[in-house]
């Protein structure tokens, strides 16, 4: 198990210097440079030779990485100078919002994909998992700002009983759940599809296996063979799935988080984006990566903990 | 093998029809897939032939005529610029159909390449080049496809350019696994016995034995990339008007959505879904066509 662990933690820091290169790349490749980007078209010539000596931008590429890699790994992202604070002060401050979002709809897409993925394998072809195959098509098939404008519709024009907007969120406790309530149920709508799809074709597999065939021989019961033999298996699996679709699940945020006006990291992101606030955007590239790239570990880590064969490989 | 060849009495023998007529058959027999491919093709005379049929200004603005409801001269209403909303889901599907084949094509055929390179060789390169896809996955993709637009001017091209450059990962990864097993038949090794260069041995052999997963692959990356399109388009990092595609004018729907002007959201809406599910069923049929294929294999 320790020989897995290192290895996999190896693999993930080779990882995570790649991307950190793609990253310095992409600030590098700026049309007209960092200089340009805070300055504006109009600076003067001066002014542009005086940040960049100060900014340290004159010095070979591979000192110039040195120095961010290194400001990077203390924490220090750089400066946004459109919000004027530091990149690392802005991520504190949007970043556990996001922890609290995307947690929660994980685990409530957890919650519902797994029973539902297990019940339709078990209902292979019938018609009540034909309906529901379907449904999951739909869902799958629609672009999650859609489905979220849906949620809006019921919830909100049709019935006013949620808010549609979760600009205000963070006021008190009490009225954060409500506000959270949407954009929880229109993150949770996809993965639900994506994670409960998967989760049948695992259930049937399962069924199919050797240890399901002797549970029910020696007389199990169609729950008590789910329960025990079937869950199971499908539970460490789905660990996996869920660390594989963390940029996929990352990504839906930044659209949700964008239509709800939630003030997360996908908005923030957004926000610098249609300001060009590039300091922010590769801060927030850098953290998501990271977030994806620990996200992963752990899912191998608890799924190695879960199987043992993985780790003997 | 003789005994076999011969036909019993009584039996006819009959001549194996084409690979082709066969995967035919096995598509049609999944009805879902054919009303996928029948759904698809509407879409694209829709968006392609009919505003040969339906002639409207899908340039110029015009401010009296904004947000109209449906009528006789604009069938579907009018957008909030005040251009017709029929034409304008025409001309949207348009640039929707070619990000979405366009992205398809390339991302399969760049990381065909890729991913059969890294598999053939094997090794430190393989070893290399895999983390690199490795580090590119884990990078949320709609972050990176947002950076990039934010980096360059975007048009259509660029925009497929961009999708392509996260899509071809998942291609590269599948490829390289199948080539990797490839690479030990008896077949492979008896053309590099013959001496062949790598470029043969992928383009003659590796290639054609991965054709049927990577085409159904390559269907379930063009329903991704019209999804990550509509993302793109929605957040307003998409093509600049008079240009269009439906995730924007989804987008406005939305904006408009408190005021009630159902036809600038729902229209746009049912066909993007439509187009993914049809593609996505699509797949699912191609899929059924290879599995067929391999297990006759």
């Amino acid at each position: 198990m320790i020989a897995y662990v290192i290895r996999r933690l190896g693999q993930a820091v080779i990882v995570m210097f790649i991307v950190s290169v793609v990253v310095f790349g992409i600030l590098h490749l700026l049309p007209g440079g960092l200089v340009r980007a805070q300055l504006g078209p109009r600076a003067t010539p001066l002014a542009v030779h005086d940040l960049t000596v100060q900014e340290g931008l004159n010095k070979p590429l591979v000192v110039q990485y040195g120095i961010w890699a290194w400001h990077a790994l203390q924490g220090n992202l750089g400066f946004s100078y459109k919000l004027n604070q530091s990149v690392a002060s802005l991520l504190g401050e949007y970043l556990p919002r996001d922890l609290l979002l995307v947690g929660v709809s994980l685990l409530f897409a957890i919650a519902i994909a797994v029973p539902l993925g297990i019940w339709q394998g078990y209902r292979r072809n019938r018609p009540d998992d034909n309906a529901l195959s379907t449904i999951m098509l739909i869902f799958y098939s629609a672009p999650s700002f859609l489905l979220a404008v849906c949620l809006i519709v019921v919830f909100n024009i049709w019935t006013n009983l949620l808010p549609s907007t979760a600009t205000n969120f963070g006021a008190n406790v009490g009225t954060d759940v409500r506000v959270l309530a949407l954009p929880v149920m229109a993150l949770c709508l996809g993965n639900v599809s994506y994670f409960s799809r998967y989760v049948r074709s695992a259930t049937i597999d399962n069924l199919l296996s050797d240890h399901v065939r002797t549970a029910i021989a020696k007389g199990a019961a169609p729950r008590r063979m789910l329960a025990r033999h079937v869950l199971r298996n499908s539970l460490s699996s789905t660990v996996t799935l869920v660390g594989l679709t963390l940029p996929y699940v990352l990504s839906g945020s930044l659209v949700i988080e964008a239509l709800f006006n939630f003030p997360g990291m996908g908005l923030l992101f957004w926000n610098a984006a249609q300001d060009r606030d590039f300091p922010v955007l590769l801060g927030v590239v850098l953290v998501v990566t990271v977030a994806t790239v620990v996200g992963n570990l752990l899912a191998d880590l608890g799924y190695a903990a879960l199987d043992p064969r993985v780790r003997l490989r | 093998m003789i005994a076999q060849a011969a036909a019993l009495p009584g039996e006819e023998i009959s001549r194996p029809s084409s690979i082709w007529k066969q995967s035919l058959a096995t598509f049609i027999e999944n009805r879902l897939a054919l009303a996928g491919a029948i759904v698809l093709v509407l879409l694209i005379l829709f968006s392609f032939v009919g505003p040969l049929l339906y002639h409207t200004n899908q340039t110029a603005t015009n401010l009296i005529n904004e947000n109209l409801a449906p009528s006789g001269s604009h069938l579907l209403g009018t957008t909030p610029e005040g251009r017709d909303e029929l034409g304008r889901l025409m001309v949207g599907g348009q640039s929707t159909i070619e990000v979405g084949l366009g992205v398809g094509v390339l991302a399969t055929l760049f990381g065909m390449v890729y991913g059969s390179v890294a598999g053939y060789l094997g090794g430190v390169v393989d070893a290399v080049m895999m983390r690199i896809v490795d580090a590119l996955l884990s990078i949320p993709y709609l972050f990176f496809v947002v950076l990039l637009a934010a980096l360059v001017q975007v048009n259509l091209l660029v925009l497929i350019l961009v999708l392509s450059a996260v899509s071809w990962l998942s291609t590269a990864r599948l490829v390289r696994g199948e080539t990797l097993s490839l690479r030990t038949r008896d077949f492979v090794s008896a053309s590099t016995g013959f001496g062949s260069r790598m470029r043969h041995v992928i383009a003659r052999h590796i290639t054609p034995n991965l054709l049927g997963v990577v085409v159904v692959n390559g269907t379930l990356k063009v329903a991704d990339a019209i999804l990550a399109f509509a993302a793109v388009a929605y957040l307003g990092l998409g093509p600049a008007p008079p240009a269009t595609n439906w995730g924007e004018l989804i987008s406005a729907g939305i904006n408009n959505l408190f005021d009630g002007y159902w036809w600038q959201l729902w229209p746009a809406g049912v066909l993007i879904v439509a187009i993914v599910i049809a593609v996505n069923v699509i797949g699912d049929g191609l899929s059924d066509v290879v599995e067929v294929r391999l297990q006759k294999r």
